[in-house]
């Protein structure tokens, strides 16, 4: 027994050695999530991300990644424990990891941090986000075709800008088809939760509703909708295999390219603080393929895409607020700052803003 | 019409896994065992569940698999707490961080499959009735379960000898013990019992209500059971209106903010917690009642002389 436990703790320290060694020579790059890798949705895209950084320059980085951390004062600790496990870049992927990381990034000045969908940057503190709502236009266009009820059914998760942009942007795609459509909204108060999700999904389409959308991350809602035999909208993967009648395209996340870009920056010294908002031009946005629908809406979708792709912004005006206050004049084009802090709807969208 | 049932049959589906979930736990709590690994004994439910209703292709296995893992889960906490008379809360909540880690482990393969799901009760004639005919013959099997345990659990507590000395355990285990009872057998047999009750509260999740695995799916369900249990003063016929009281709010809520109510969405989210809270306290206001139905020996390690 004696002896076993002497060759066990022998084997252990030449692992520990040996993995200090490698350590001193690949650079550590980590991530933080606010759901599980196994969310299917949000989270698992970004860590597809990481898993391409593995790919791509797995002999020369190693990655480490903490999820389900909660948003808020929580996530301080997070940050702070992979700065000092000696993590070189960090990535934080939720929106309420934001002061959390201008806090911590502070502290640890030597780490070069990035933080996903938020505003706040610092010398160390780099921003990037992708251009969602690019892909909401087009689900906006395709429900108001699909829909016969003229309602569609919209799942939101909390009231912050990104949320808030791409309902607008659901909203005016859908009016430039049908002026009068109407979105119901509800606010299930959570990123992830299944349950509610499917809850919320089957009283929108008790309702009246009969397209749903969804900016919260779990599959649950196109599932009520395949068993209603009703149509919706992806979010963040391509989930199809949950609802082959039923989802119409969804909008995918791909941050594989960017985090490649990033992480080899650092390798290379060359990394300084970005602020990058990426699109469906750039590829970090990408449409799910175009089902369950006649081919004339598929082709004005694709031709949607295209128009955006060439560099049309859905927030090309005139637009006004939803109390009728004109925002955008004619041919007026939303600068990225008021979008990304955007705190009011479009007109016609029914619902009151939770402040 | 078609709306109302609608609302309803969506209330019977979130409020069974809370019933369920409760209902074991109450008999676990009944026989003076605390066990705060609900949430983790309910999420190994739900990953066995769908595991083996997607690899097996029959939800049934997976309903059958739900119970099973949740049991031998639930019986570390057991052994743990039962045999080695470890602390109870400590236990019971490293059981649930166990749980979510664990299942999200085994579950890594099932993410982003679609799973096998448990098919609505359809009886020829009896389901097509309007109205009645898909509440009371239409639902899902674990609907049914849920109410016949329900019933089983009150007749058995408080009807039967052995519910009897189960209930005096969880009052006394040191008179129970002198009687010459065998108060850890008897400790056991409940707390497997609560954990094959989780096990199927996490299949009901996992087979019925979202037919996926994602982790964390249970997303604090067993939380609320546990909390359910105490509100309604350990009394079977309380948990069960607990549960509907909460998937009544919670369902209301929602379709009140479809309909656009100006009610700001936070304060229509913490409905269900206040309604169900507020509501169960005033059923259990009676004092000396409810002392009365508390079990005494709640939460303490019980270790027999020999």
């Amino acid at each position: 027994m004696k002896k076993l436990l002497i060759a066990l703790m022998t084997a252990a320290a030449a692992l520990s050695l040996a993995a200090t060694a490698e350590a001193q020579e690949k650079l550590k790059a980590c991530w933080v999530y606010t759901g599980p890798i196994g969310d299917f949705g949000y989270s698992y895209q970004h860590d597809q991300g990481r898993l391409d950084v593995e790919k791509a320059l797995g002999d020369k980085v190693e990655t480490a990644y903490l999820e389900n951390v909660s948003e808020g004062p929580d996530a301080d600790r997070a940050f702070e424990r992979l700065a000092r496990e000696g993590c070189k870049i960090i990535f934080g992927t939720s929106f309420g990891f934001m002061d959390p990381e201008v806090k911590v990034a502070k502290k640890f000045p030597d780490v070069m941090f990035e933080h996903a969908t938020g505003y706040k940057t610092a010398e160390n503190l780099g921003i990037y986000n992708a251009r969602f709502y690019e892909g909401r236009y087009i689900l906006g266009q395709i429900a108001a075709k699909q829909s016969k009820s003229g309602v569609a059914g919209y799942i939101v998760s909390f009231p912050i800008p990104e949320v808030v942009m791409g309902i607008n942007s659901f909203m005016l795609g859908a009016q430039s088809i049908k002026p009068d459509f109407k979105a119901k909204i509800v606010w299930v108060n959570s990123w992830f939760d299944p349950g509610k999700e499917a809850d919320a999904a089957k009283a929108l389409f008790d309702q009246g509703a009969d397209i749903i959308v969804q900016h919260t991350d779990s599959t649950a809602p196109l599932q009520v909708a395949e068993e209603r035999g009703l149509q919706g909208f992806g979010q963040s993967s391509d989930m199809i295999k949950f609802a082959p009648k039923a989802q119409l395209t969804s909008i995918v996340d791909d941050w594989g390219p960017y985090y490649i870009g990033r992480v080899k920056a650092a390798l290379d010294g060359t990394w300084k603080p970005g602020n990058v908002w990426l699109g469906i031009k750039d590829g970090a946005v990408k449409m799910a393929p175009y089902t369950n629908m006649p081919d004339d809406v598929k082709a004005m979708a694709e031709a949607t895409e295209k128009k955006i792709i060439d560099g049309w912004n859905p927030f090309t005006g005139p637009i006004a607020k939803q109390d009728g206050t004109p925002w955008l004049k004619d041919g007026e084009v939303a600068d990225d700052a008021t979008l990304l802090g955007m705190n009011f709807y479009v007109k016609g969208v029914d619902d009151k803003l939770p402040q | 019409m078609d709306i109302t049932v609608n609302i309803l049959l969506t209330i019977a589906t979130a409020a069974t896994p809370l019933l369920i979930a409760a209902i074991g736990e109450l008999v676990v709590e009944r026989s003076g065992v605390l066990n705060l690994g609900v949430e983790g004994m309910m999420i190994m439910g739900a990953v066995g569940g769908f595991g083996a209703g997607y690899l097996t292709g029959s939800p049934w296995i997976g309903l059958l698999a739900a119970i099973a893992l949740g049991a031998v889960f639930s019986l570390l906490f057991a052994v743990m707490t039962l045999s080695l008379a470890t602390n109870q809360v400590a236990t019971g909540l490293s059981l649930t961080l166990l749980g979510l880690g664990l299942s999200g482990m085994m579950g890594t393969s099932f993410v982003g499959q679609p799973g096998a799901r448990l098919p609505n009760l359809d009886i020829p004639g009896l389901t097509a009735i309007p109205v009645i005919g898909r509440l009371l013959f239409g639902q899902d099997p674990i609907f049914y379960i849920s109410i016949a345990l329900t019933a089983a659990v009150m007749w058995f507590l408080f009807k039967t000898r052995t519910g009897l000395t189960l209930r005096s355990i969880g009052d006394s285990h040191t008179s129970a013990h002198a009687l010459g009872i065998q108060v850890i057998r008897y400790r056991y047999l409940a707390v497997i019992f609560g954990g094959a009750c989780a096990g199927l509260a996490g299949g009901h999740l996992s087979l019925v209500y979202t037919p996926q695995w994602v982790e964390n799916m249970t997303a604090g369900r067993g939380w609320i059971a546990l909390a359910l249990v105490v509100f309604a003063s350990w009394r079977p016929w309380r948990v069960l209106a607990g549960a509907y009281i909460f998937g009544a709010v919670w369902i209301g809520q929602l379709h009140a903010q479809a309909f656009g109510i100006p009610v700001p969405s936070q304060l229509l989210s913490s409905l269900p917690y206040l309604a169900t809270i507020v509501v169960l306290v005033l059923i259990s206001r009676n004092k000396r009642l409810t002392m009365m139905n508390t079990p005494a020996s709640l939460g303490q390690p019980f270790v027999p002389d020999r």
